[in-house]
């Protein structure tokens, strides 16, 4: 594996192979030494088009707890800014030694551009293309599920049998994307639950349930419930009529979450709104992931890190 | 074609016969922790802990330590999949640690092993168990105990079974 662009290029050999490493890199941040010498002297550039504070936070995160050199370029205060082309950035990024380029982009694509264009020899790390593909994500909220619902028995397993929700924006969310191809690949059965407007128009192909409210959704006894943000910008655009009314079909509420088996846990890939696609008690309930899901974030992409640097076959 | 040159009772007397070396190197030192090399050294570390354990009864940890991330050639090989480690939960400071592994051969998973361990704490002692010494060292590197010295070839291959991964105890070389 060279780069990591879709979880869709993923064998179920490949998705397990990095989950278990995930596991191993949860046990070393847990060290008082939480420092690895796996990547000495190779430098990580991340580049971010498009804002991002987790998402970045944790690459550098993981990066250095692996004993990388990191740079970090964002749009703003950079020659981007002045209208510097894609391609030029790179070849400077390059010419300046990156060994990695973990790449956020608000258009869908680039990621697989960079990779294949020849303008560089780095690993290429999608970190959030548009509305496509967040593979890192995917693969820690894969993480998250499995040590939640397998626990101790976890390794080398998928996710077979695990009934997933997924609720929310997902015509525009790569989170999404990336969660559903990732999550067929490892076994697990997958719902969507959104307002007609929000589900994307080839639904029909992805290999998933979908329904038109959560209780719906909920009926089907789910192991997990993924919550997904409800991008501000979206509401005033008529994809549904207010706050309140998306909250009442669509969010996760205290009645929804009491509705949930014992074992179920509730996911957000976050920044949250709290009392629109997810009811604040809820999120800090024992069921959510929250938090966990950002400590796993890092464990997941020192993984991906780890795994893109070997000898190519 | 493969020839076997350590048979289950072999292996068997190696390990008994490292146990009580074990035990007579330690002179009365205590905190004795077992480290397994996955994947093998996992299991050859808790058959000598119980060894030890039964030639003079004592308290003795078994763990595993995983120097994958450690290797000095993961930009040279292809990516090798890493392994648990898993530390006894009073750590190993002030403990004697025998790195247990199946096959001694360059020496740079030993190094990899040792920069692990500097990593998760400062054991009084470390020493190195291994069942087979094949030699060619391209490290500075010896074993305290050696179940077999088996000169070999550099394009032969040696094999260990154990009964815990492989279902039979042996050992061969091709």
């Amino acid at each position: 594996m060279k780069h990591l662009i879709s979880t869709r290029d993923l064998s179920r050999a490949e998705a397990i192979g990095l989950l278990d490493t995930t596991a191993d890199m949860v046990e070393v941040r847990g060290r008082d030494v939480k420092k690895l010498p796996t990547l000495r002297g190779k430098t990580v550039a991340n580049v971010f088009f498009e804002d991002s504070t987790r998402t970045r936070l944790s690459f550098e995160a993981a990066a250095l707890a692996l004993s990388a050199d990191v740079s970090t370029l964002t749009a703003q205060g950079s020659s981007v800014s002045k209208g510097e082309s894609l391609k030029d950035t790179l070849q400077t990024l390059e010419a300046m030694g990156a060994d990695y380029i973990v790449l956020r982009h608000s258009h869908s694509g680039v990621a697989a551009t960079v990779a294949t264009s020849g303008w560089t020899d780095a690993h290429v790390i999608n970190a959030g293309d548009g509305t496509h593909e967040h593979p890192t994500q995917a693969l820690l909220d894969a993480f998250t599920m499995r040590s939640r619902l397998s626990g101790a028995t976890a390794r080398g397993a998928g996710l077979d049998g695990a009934n997933v929700v997924i609720v929310g924006d997902i015509a525009h969310s790569r989170v999404a994307r990336s969660n559903v191809w990732l999550l067929n690949t490892l076994g697990a059965s997958v719902t969507l639950a959104a307002p007609k407007t929000l589900l994307p128009k080839d639904v029909t192909e992805w290999g998933v349930s979908t329904s038109l409210t959560l209780d719906e959704a909920l009926d089907g006894d789910p192991d997990v419930v993924m919550t997904l943000r409800i991008q501000k910008e979206r509401m005033s655009s008529g994809y549904f009529p207010s706050e309140s009314e998306y909250s009442r079909f669509w969010g996760m509420t205290s009645d929804r979450s009491a509705r949930l088996k014992d074992t179920a846990i509730v996911m957000h890939p976050g920044p949250m709104n709290r009392g629109l696609e997810i009811a604040g008690d809820v999120a800090d309930s024992a069921r959510s992931t929250v938090t966990e899901q950002v400590r796993n974030g890092v464990a997941a992409r020192m993984a991906v890190l780890y795994t893109l640097t070997g000898a190519q076959s | 074609m493969a020839r076997i040159v350590l048979t289950k009772p072999d292996i068997d007397r190696a390990l008994t016969r490292i146990g009580h070396e074990i035990v007579e190197s330690q002179r009365g030192r205590t905190g004795l922790i077992f480290l397994g090399i996955p994947t093998r050294g996992v299991f050859l570390a808790r058959r000598l802990a119980e060894i030890v354990a039964r030639i003079e009864p004592q308290e003795v940890a078994v763990g595993t330590l995983d120097v994958t991330m450690y290797r000095d050639d993961i930009q040279q090989k292809s990516t090798r999949a890493t392994a648990p480690t898993d530390i006894p939960a009073s750590g190993i400071d002030g403990t004697t640690v025998i790195l247990v592994d199946d096959v001694l051969y360059s020496g740079r998973t030993v190094r990899a092993a040792l920069d692990a361990i500097t990593a998760l704490g400062r054991p009084d002692v470390v020493r190195f168990a291994v069942l087979v010494d094949r030699g060619h060292r391209e490290l500075p590197i010896r074993a305290d105990f050696v179940g077999k010295n088996l000169p070999s070839a550099l394009d032969e291959r040696v094999n260990v079974s154990l009964t815990e991964v492989d279902g039979t105890d042996e050992v061969s070389i091709a």
